[in-house]
């Protein structure tokens, strides 16, 4: 008997996503992408590299530093029914252009009782962790998630990365696609590579949203993370592991929508959950999940209070010290999953 | 090419339709809302009655509406304000789902889940919003569509004086002008943003004359509210966009016979003002224009006035007469299936 391997093809994150964007552009001559420094330079940080030489300036567009408009424009052109892809450098940038994403893109379906569409997709770098400071580091997800008509996308590994980029580009309903900084795998910017799925099949392949992925199966404690915090939450589990605690690593790949019933059945099973976001703790995903359990102690079983991490109430700081302590890190998640071990509920 | 004078007559028969449409929607409005139907206490109540809201009319702007769209087809798109009955009326929106949409009926135009600010027709490629400024990008947006597909259609953004101080106005004429975008942008200027005057919020006497030059393309000022100078203006725009070769700014005085909304007390308008401005209405000068010049006769204009208000009455009935949505609709239309 013989077993066959299929070869990896191993690709980095920003690889995987333009990948994606490409085989879209390929396949559907409505997809056009447009944002700052796109063209020739292929982004800041390498998210169109590649394409304008393929595609040429009329479908990969240079635009102005002008958010407002070309967010404006997205919708203009998503609504005579082109499929524009619209990236901010930064998601922290969004504060320019946010009237734009929540007044107008985010509810012209709904607002129109679904005669106008929205098919495009707004992408942005986001994420801290190389001392970018507290207006170029903000993750902002769940801002995207708190408004109704938007989908929220944040990948973890480059095999996702694909799939949901293809996804995202395939939906007739505005996508907010978000890539952190820290997983891109860049020659420039440090990253954290736990390998959850560095696997990235030539051929276009679609992730369905709302699906969670389960990184890593475990028995003692669910441990929840978004983007760069399932990275950091597998290392967290190799550690734990040593340590003699099993933990479940779930990566729910899509805030909205969201996989409650994945979730559910993660904590049910191991009774214990840790949420770890790098996005603001006030407010947030976290919360949103600690409420999810809450809502269903009749199907969850707790053996421990739920543990939140995230960015606690302060903006990203510059000094290097300062921004590593603010930005929730690997050993934070292990202090933390051995916490919930030894705690218990009345 | 069109016949001028029927073009004419078209403009004259549209204008004095969202005329009885505003004057007709301006009384229906207040049906339930003042007292002693409402609160206690409460001197008029926006959120009661058949029409609830906010509203904002465009009375006095008509021929603004009249003279852009005289050149449009179907497949030109209008991208408006929460000031934009006018156009939309102009641009052929169905007019008894329009109004069905302001009573928040389920036979509106959005079901109901957009009301007056709101308006979206794809099939007349009409669209507006509550923000101010917020839909001049989207024209550029659907010129930068057409532009990509060679199509030849152009997209109009319809906008008050007030728009023209957001960062999204400027934005987008620097985007129409760098892309040589195929889009007109018609700037109203009725004088006022909510309360204050141009002349307390603008920098400048004239967006058009200067403006535009900052971004690249022709501005024209406009200083009389008359749609046959609206007319020509927009005739060169148009072609002008269609051949590819850009945008334009123009701007035209025009009148708000109403407040900012209904209910407004206009404390802030001089005395005299409205009684002055209407002297200038444009509705019976064009009438008085057509029959000087034998396009029309005082007979043909009490009957555009007597089809007008049958067609208006006959709106606001199919309205009136509609259902409210199942409240099973409340949470549907968030996404596209």
């Amino acid at each position: 008997m013989t077993t066959v391997v299929e070869k990896q093809r191993k690709k980095a994150f920003f690889q995987a996503m333009i990948e994606g964007v490409s085989q879209e552009m390929e396949r559907d001559e409505r997809v056009f992408y447009m944002g700052q420094d796109v063209g020739k330079m292929g982004g800041v940080f390498q998210s169109t590299v590649g394409l304008h030489q393929k595609f040429g300036p009329e479908r990969i567009i240079d635009t102005p530093i002008s958010e407002t408009g070309m967010m404006g424009m997205a919708l203009g052109a998503a609504a005579e029914g082109m499929r524009p892809i619209a990236e901010l450098m930064f998601v922290d940038f969004m504060g320019v252009c946010f009237d734009q994403i929540m007044n107008e893109i985010a509810k012209v379906h709904y607002m129109s009782g679904g005669a106008v569409k929205q098919p495009l997709v707004i992408t942005a770098s986001m994420g801290g962790g190389f001392s970018d400071a507290a207006q170029h580091s903000q993750c902002l997800h769940s801002l995207f998630a708190h408004v109704p008509g938007l989908k929220v996308v944040v990948p973890s590994n480059p095999h996702d990365a694909k799939g949901l980029m293809i996804s995202a580009i395939r939906d007739d309903n505005p996508v907010v696609y978000l890539f952190h900084k820290g997983i891109l795998g860049l020659p420039i910017i440090g990253f954290v590579d736990a390998d959850i799925d560095n696997n990235v099949p030539e051929e276009p392949y679609a992730i369905p949203f709302g699906e969670a992925r389960i990184v890593r199966e475990g028995q003692d404690v669910t441990i929840i993370g978004l983007s760069q915090t399932v990275q950091k939450s597998a290392l967290a589990a190799e550690i734990l592991a040593e340590q003699g605690i099993d933990a479940e690593v779930l990566d729910p790949r899509t805030l909205v929508p969201l996989d409650t019933d994945a979730i559910i059945k993660s904590v049910a099973k191991t009774g214990r959950l840790i949420v770890v976001d790098e996005d603001y703790l006030n407010y947030g995903f976290t919360g949103e999940l600690s409420a999810l359990i809450a809502e269903n102690l009749d199907k969850v079983k707790l053996k421990s209070a739920i543990k939140r991490l995230g960015v606690a109430g302060v903006s990203i700081p510059f000094s290097r010290p300062l921004e590593q302590t603010a930005i929730p890190q690997v050993d934070d998640i292990v202090l933390a999953a051995k916490e919930v071990m030894n705690a218990s509920v009345l | 090419m069109f016949d001028i004078n029927d073009k004419k007559r078209w403009m004259y028969e549209t204008m004095v339709l969202i005329r009885e449409y505003e004057d007709f929607l301006a009384m229906a409005y207040f049906e339930d809302k003042l007292p002693p139907k409402i609160q206690k206490g409460l001197a008029f109540d926006i959120g009661a009655g058949p029409v609830p809201g906010e509203m904002h009319l465009s009375a006095g702007q008509e021929a603004a509406a009249v003279g852009v769209c005289a050149h449009l087809t179907k497949d030109d798109s209008v991208w408006g304000s929460h000031r934009s009955h006018h156009f939309a009326i102009a641009k052929g929106i169905d007019l008894d789902r329009m109004t069905a949409e302001i009573y928040g009926k389920v036979t509106g135009l959005c079901r109901g889940k957009g009301g007056h600010m709101h308006l979206f027709d794809p099939d007349v490629h009409y669209a507006c919003t509550g923000i101010v400024g917020g839909g001049i990008p989207h024209a550029c947006g659907a010129a930068l569509a057409a532009k990509m597909r060679g199509e030849n259609t152009v997209a109009i953004a319809e906008f008050g004086d007030g728009a023209a101080n957001e960062g999204s106005f400027h934005e987008s004429l620097n985007y129409a002008g760098l892309w040589k975008l195929p889009v007109v942008f018609i700037c109203q200027d009725n004088n006022y943003g909510i309360s204050v005057a141009k002349s307390d919020s603008t920098a400048v006497e004239s967006n058009a004359l200067s403006r535009a030059a900052g971004y690249n393309m022709p501005g024209i000022q406009i200083d009389e509210n008359d749609p046959f100078a609206m007319f020509e203006a927009v005739g060169e725009a148009v072609a002008r966009a269609r051949r590819g070769e850009g945008p334009t700014l123009i701007e035209m005085k025009v009148f708000r016979y109403y407040g900012h909304f209904q209910g407004d007390p206009e404390t802030y308008r001089p005395k005299g003002e409205i009684e002055m401005l209407r002297m200038q209405d444009p509705i019976p000068k064009t009438a008085e224009k057509l029959i000087a010049q034998g396009i029309i006769t005082s007979e043909q204009v009490n009957e555009i006035a007597v089809k007008a208000k049958e067609r208006v009455k006959q709106a606001f009935t199919f309205a009136k007469e509609s259902a409210y949505p199942d409240v099973s609709e409340t949470f549907k239309h968030v996404f596209s299936d």
